[in-house]
């Protein structure tokens, strides 16, 4: 009799926990359908808005880290200039995607067609929205229009593997047009363009005379550590001292907030006068690059954005070739 | 009622006896557990690597091992450049090492070098190529025979084995081959530091047309002619390998590096 009893409040207990299992998996499944739906929705959207520098100029802001699929490669900044004529675009981003969003978001706020793109080098990051603006002159020096027809497209496909979808559709578009260095007249605003090197090979910096913004690319790193793959330090130090000498009212940097002061240029300054430093004096010590990996980094470097893991990427590309000429 | 009692008590007794040959097992493994810990082995993988079991039978031939953190291996965390990743190796307080082995357990050529350290300290450095993410290790045979294993895992994304060496992009490879540039640094309170480079293309026979070429073995010989030291090189290592090792400095003097590759050329030169 007890048994017979247990033995059926075993069963109600049995069917009760079927069930409820039933609805938990229901509810799972309800909920990761929405949630999916809620992730595709957003996932290639890079959410630009641009942030106003003084009269008529305006930049979006990527973020200070590296390369994620979480950011989309939305890394660095891109800038716009509204004139009287149109709209003059500075960097395009780094996927096709971004630069389709960027070229909606500047031609529904401000009403007016865009007239001319400029990339200040040939990064990815800088670049690889081009495609999103074929019906435009792309406009850059001779030495990054070469670099990227020589490996535009190399650095696109590196990029899928680091960012993944949102590449997608994606091809590295060569710059339309060559132009010397010197000013131009563009929508009625007086543009410098400043040919200088040393962050790579060939790189370019603006400076609108017509409102006193100046556009560094990638000479200038702010709070966030400069990256060195392509760099010639010595040469970059050079180009700094330059664009140090021009009488800007605002410094729009390649990563990093806009600065009206010279603090941007000093750090930038500093790490790579205290990088190439370092590394001489490790060569000099008989380091091998793995002890150099392993180097203390000073506290002052602190206020720069992913300041370790830029830090070994350096060492892992200057090394090699300082070793290099040290034995020859 | 008494009587069912006992006759329930007396069946369970009954049905546990075939019980007691698994608690002699449970008991068995349990000692052998508290064995191995008392011996400071553990019993997994702390890279938790699916090759281990297969790195152990091809590159230690089984042999006992521990796995010890005093065999440090430092590689960098992602590999920037998959041609030519840093690599140190440091053994420090285990004693004698009598030969020191680098291997990549998920690499499609796992052996990387083996270190015979002999008169000079337990300490090398260089670059090698990896084809994709992987375990690096070290295991350290002390005199007993038992391998010392430490190592760590390295991000890759790929390409450094099955890519032609650079040098062969360029025609004058030939003209440099087997040349070794070296300099020693005197270093107040530790052994010196010698630092030697030696150009050749170490391919590794994986670049489709490329066959391999690579050096197989190097050694440091005293003044006198006595060895100090010797190096098994495989084709992992990166194209003209730039070696760091530590030595007395009374050890310096006159040394030189001998060498051949897998083609029967030779290295003979004086290191200074």
């Amino acid at each position: 009799m007890t048994i017979s009893s247990n033995l059926s409040s075993f069963r109600q207990m049995h069917t009760d926990y079927i069930k409820r299992l039933f609805k938990t998996i229901l509810l799972v499944i309800v909920l990761s359908l929405f949630n999916l739906q809620l992730i595709n929705a957003s996932e290639l959207d890079y959410e630009l808005v641009a942030e106003p520098v003084g009269e008529g100029t305006y930049v979006f802001i990527g973020s200070t880290k590296y390369f994620s699929k979480k950011n989309g490669g939305n890394i660095a900044n891109a800038a716009y200039i509204v004139t009287n004529g149109g709209v003059i675009v500075i960097d395009t981003g780094s996927s096709y995607q971004y630069g389709k969003q960027m070229r909606e978001y500047i031609e529904s706020t401000t009403g007016m067609s865009i007239i001319k793109v400029f990339n200040t080098h040939h990064h990815p990051d800088h670049f690889l929205g081009n495609q999103a603006f074929k019906d435009v002159p792309i406009a850059s020096l001779q030495g990054i229009v070469n670099t990227i027809d020589s490996q535009g497209e190399a650095l696109n496909t590196n990029l899928y593997a680091l960012v993944g979808d949102w590449m997608k559709e994606t091809v590295a578009y060569s710059p339309t047009e060559v132009i010397a260095p010197g000013k131009m007249t563009v929508g009625g605003h007086e543009i410098e363009i400043i040919a200088l090197n040393g962050h790579t090979d060939s790189d370019m910096a603006i400076y609108d005379h017509t409102t006193g913004v100046l556009f560094a690319g990638d000479l200038i790193f702010h709070d966030r550590t400069p990256a060195v793959a392509n760099a010639n330090i010595q040469n970059w130090l050079n180009s700094i001292r330059q664009l140090q000498e021009l009488d800007y009212k605002y410094l729009i940097a390649g990563h990093g907030p806009v600065t009206t002061d010279q603090h941007a240029m000093l750090q930038t300054n500093d790490y790579l006068s205290w990088l190439h430093e370092t590394l001489q004096s490790a060569l000099d010590k008989g380091l091998d690059i793995s002890e150099a990996l392993q180097l203390e980094l000073p506290k002052r470097f602190q206020a720069l954005d992913i300041l370790h893991e830029e830090y070994k990427r350096g060492v892992l590309q200057l090394y090699p070739s300082m070793e290099q000429a040290y034995f020859e | 009622m008494t009587n069912s009692k006992q006759l329930k008590i007396h069946s369970i007794l009954k049905t546990n006896k075939p019980l007691q040959p698994a608690f002699k097992i449970i008991f068995n493994l349990l000692l052998l557990a508290t064995v191995n810990i008392a011996y400071g082995q553990p019993i997994v993988d702390p890279l938790d690597s699916p090759s281990w079991d297969l790195v152990h039978k091809l590159i230690l031939s089984n042999e006992a091992v521990v796995f010890d953190d005093r065999v440090k291996v430092v590689v960098p965390d992602m590999a920037e450049d998959p041609m030519n990743v840093p690599v140190s190796v440091n053994v420090d307080g285990i004693g004698e090492i009598e030969e020191i082995r680098l291997f990549a357990d998920l690499n499609p050529i796992k052996e990387i070098l083996n270190f015979h350290p002999g008169k000079i300290e337990p300490f090398i450095a260089f670059r090698f190529k990896v084809q994709q993410s992987t375990p690096v290790r070290a295991a350290a045979r002390t005199k007993d025979g038992v391998w010392h294993v430490g190592g760590s895992w390295l991000d890759a994304t790929g390409g450094g084995c099955t890519a032609p060496s650079m040098g062969r992009t360029l025609d004058n490879w030939v003209d440099t081959l087997g040349d070794v540039k070296s300099r020693l640094w005197s270093r107040a309170d530790r052994p010196d530091r010698l630092r030697f480079r030696i150009m050749h293309p170490m391919d590794t026979g994986l670049a489709p047309g490329i066959p391999e070429f690579y050096i197989e073995t190097l050694e440091l010989k005293d003044k006198h002619g006595e060895l100090l030291a010797h190096i098994e090189s495989y084709q992992p290592v990166s194209e003209n390998p730039f070696f760091s090792v530590d030595l007395e400095s009374k050890l310096f003097e006159g040394i030189v590096l001998y060498g051949r590759d897998n083609s029967g050329n030779l290295i003979n030169q004086v290191l200074q």
